[in-house]
């Protein structure tokens, strides 16, 4: 077992998953000599060299279409995009190409790539370094978006991503890189993708989130059970597609239902998991379903004070969840 | 002139609701900004709201001993400021509303609470719900289907009873009240102080495991000298020199010699706490106070003795204020003031002890073979087993066994 952080984890999975497969190699905008601006491919290209870790100029577009034509003959690309804000010149790649690329192609050819970006707020990032950006991909059947809320998560779907067949869009939190820390098992950890995980097990309420939220869904549902409520929470980890299965069961088992997440409110990952839940789970459930997530401003304010009121912390989560537990 | 709202207060961090002891001035009456308008007891605190206002009352919406959250409006105020009337209609509308809210929820069932209420054949008018605004709750019908009411369960066995004549028994049952009334029983809510006493004490004693000890002390010659010098005391400083101001400075003097009784249990750490602050229990008829003397080892008997008779004071007449009774590291009880010769005490969580004083009597001793007529006094120590062993208390009760039976001028000056 050795203790690794967020931002660890993620750097040991590449490690991993490259050295076991020559195949596998990184792209993206000083990931080469630098390490990557937060430090997530440090001492890959000592390691590695430059044929495999390679730095590439300020295109997106180009980050990403080279890693899909290199993945259309068998290559497995790890594709860095510095800031997730910066990924739009990537979307016709992404989403015209990449995620169709089975399907246009009669199964004939695929896009075997992995596209890292770093998203969210609450390091003073302002506009365009703290956006949270997996609702535009949300809707792209072909495309699959995880979303790790711990070092053993960003491990084990950072290398499940690394080994799928088909493109995955792997968004890791900016803030929990350094934030969060975890004792994690020397031994090979995978997580199968599309997959939802039960973090803790409670009655009173059913709280439905991913990515950061997770962690001040924790903290805020551990606090709860002074009230003497206990709260079932749910990691979405995929955010696309959802693992309905997991969700319906979930809501099913409090019949109240909190969903969570760090985007603007309308259209996120969790109005799609609101809809599920209102077809399959109406004669189950005791309360509307209730939704905590940003303000439906354009994006993440720079001052202080608003930073604040924009982002959910654990102590909106936890005024959130006893409102809920209250009705 | 326009209506304004006063509202429950937030008095204190954690105070979530008020109850009004008295009001202070009524309906008609003239208020200037910043009078006191009512007396407001919570668990933590007594104290006066103040008028916000300059103006006439116009409406007491609270009655006395009613509690309240934070933030109820408990009172109008007719204002000479011309204002829109609109604030004064939407203020008025939303007490409307506050009002009719209280139970608007009690019809609305979740899809949940029906499919569970036909599943079972529950009569769901017989459930008490628990949720927002009255609304009756998953839980409350899962609870109700575990367990109808506490005086049914004889009618939960006769399973071949027919629903509707089921559910009819049910009901009865809820009528029938859990026990028997006489005639002029009173019925006392419990609030405020009372209700913080109550969760204290089955915190105290449901979570810490209470272990006893009782030692007997000779204070004949503590008697002898108070009485030399009591009256000289309360002429010169217009209070009493009581015994208890001897005994605080004795426990005082031995929690410095055995620290480990001067801390407290906090979950995986006890801390051992550097200032000496006595917890003191002080009662009137209805309520018990448990204010704070702070570093009573750096005080001498004239200086204990004025911060028992202060703080006494403010208890009696419901002036102590949080700051009064936090901050205690160790409670001295006086039980000997009813009598009492004998008890065990409940400790004040989180700490470690609290000791006993009981009365001093007159008893025949034998020393050196002899009977002699003395002034004993019991001391009952309760202590937390999970921070205390035997051993350590022992030399605690001896220690203080021996500051006492020394007592004299030379040893314990009263200034």
């Amino acid at each position: 077992m050795t203790v690794m952080s967020y931002i660890e984890a993620i750097n040991r999975a590449m490690k991993e998953e490259m050295r076991r497969d020559d195949d596998v190699f990184l792209l993206g905008e000083d990931v080469g000599k630098r390490g990557g601006v937060f430090r997530a491919s440090e001492g890959l290209y000592e390691a590695f060299g430059q044929t495999r870790v390679i730095d590439t100029p300020l295109a997106e577009s180009a980050i990403v279409g080279v890693g899909i034509g290199a993945s259309m003959y068998g290559m497995k690309p790890i594709a860095e995009i510095q800031f997730v804000d910066f990924i739009l010149p990537a979307v016709n790649q992404i989403v015209s190409e990449a995620a169709k690329m089975r399907y246009r192609s009669n199964n004939d050819w695929s896009c075997p790539i992995t596209i890292r970006a770093p998203y969210g707020g609450g390091v003073h990032g302002a506009l365009y370094h703290s956006q949270s950006l997996e609702a535009l991909f949300a809707s792209q059947p072909g495309l699959k978006i995880v979303m790790p809320s711990s070092p053993k998560d960003a491990l084990g779907l950072l290398k499940a991503a690394i080994r799928d067949p088909d493109p995955v869009l792997y968004l890791e939190h900016k803030k929990a890189y350094r934030l969060l820390k975890e004792d994690l098992p020397d031994e090979e950890v995978l997580i199968e993708i599309g997959k939802a995980n039960t973090v803790r097990k409670g009655d009173d309420l059913t709280v439905i989130t991913y990515g950061l939220c997770v962690e001040f869904s924790k903290k805020a549902a551990e606090k709860l059970t002074e009230k003497g409520h206990t709260v079932e929470l749910l990691d979405l980890r995929t955010v696309y597609p959802l693992d309905e299965q997991a969700i319906i069961e979930a809501a099913k088992k409090t019949g109240k239902v909190l969903l969570i997440t760090e985007d603007n409110k309308e259209g996120s990952i969790i109005s799609e998991v609101s809809a599920i839940i209102g077809e399959h789970c109406l004669f189950d459930l005791d309360a509307p379903i209730f939704r905590l997530a940003a303000p439906n401003v354009p994006a993440m304010p720079y001052a202080p004070p608003l930073e604040k009121a924009f982002m959910v912390s654990e102590d909106k989560v936890y005024e959130k969840m006893l409102e809920v537990a209250m009705y | 002139m326009t209506l304004k709202t006063m509202n429950m207060p937030q008095l204190g961090e954690s105070v979530t609701e008020g109850t009004i002891s008295q009001w202070l001035v009524s309906a008609g009456d003239t208020v200037d900004i910043y009078q006191p308008l009512v007396d407001v007891m919570t668990d933590k605190v007594n104290a006066e709201v103040p008028s916000s206002f300059k103006g006439i009352i116009k409406e007491c919406l609270v009655t006395e001993d009613e509690t309240v959250a934070v933030g109820t409006p408990i009172c109008h105020i007719e204002v000479e400021e011309i204002e829109a009337a609109k604030v004064e209609e939407t203020a008025r509308k939303k007490e409307q509303a506050v009002v009719s809210e209280k139970q608007s929820m009690k019809k609305r069932y979740s899809p949940k609470v029906l499919s569970l209420a036909s599943e079972h054949g529950v009569d769901l008018s017989a459930i008490t719900g628990t949720g927002l605004n009255g609304r009756i709750t998953r839980k409350d019908v899962e609870m109700f289907i575990e367990k109808p009411s506490p005086t049914s369960t004889d009618k939960q066995k006769d399973i071949s009873l027919s629903q509707p004549e089921q559910v009819h028994a049910k009901r009865i049952a809820n009528k029938q009240s859990p026990h028997p009334e006489f005639k002029g029983d009173r019925e006392i809510p419990v609030t405020g102080i009372r209700k913080s006493i109550a969760e204290n004490m089955v915190r105290a004693t449901s979570e810490i495991p209470h272990a006893w000890m009782m030692i007997e002390v000779d204070v004949t010659n503590l008697v002898n000298y108070r009485n030399a010098e009591k009256t000289k005391f309360k002429e010169q400083e217009g209070y009493n020199l009581s015994y208890f101001s001897f005994f605080l400075n004795a426990v005082a003097k031995a929690l410095k010699k055995f620290p480990e009784l001067n801390s407290s249990w906090q979950g995986d750490t006890i801390v051992q706490h550097k200032d000496i602050n006595l917890s003191i229990a002080v009662g009137n008829e209805t309520e018990l106070y448990v204010p704070v003397i702070k570093n009573v080892d750096e005080k001498s008997i004239k200086g204990i003795a004025k911060d028992v008779h202060v703080l006494a004071h403010k208890a009696k007449h419901g002036q102590l204020t949080n700051e009064d009774m936090t901050g205690g590291t160790f409670t001295v009880n006086n039980t000997g003031t009813f009598g009492s010769v004998q008890s065990m005490g409940v400790i004040n969580y989180p700490q470690a002890a609290i000791l006993q004083v009981e009365s001093i009597v007159k008893r025949p001793v034998i020393i050196d073979d002899m009977i002699a007529a003395r002034d004993m006094v019991n001391l009952c120590l309760s202590l937390d087993h999970r921070v205390l062993d035997g051993v350590i208390c022992g030399r605690f009760m001896s220690h203080v066994k021996g500051i006492l039976e020394n007592i004299s001028g030379d040893t314990t000056p009263i200034y």
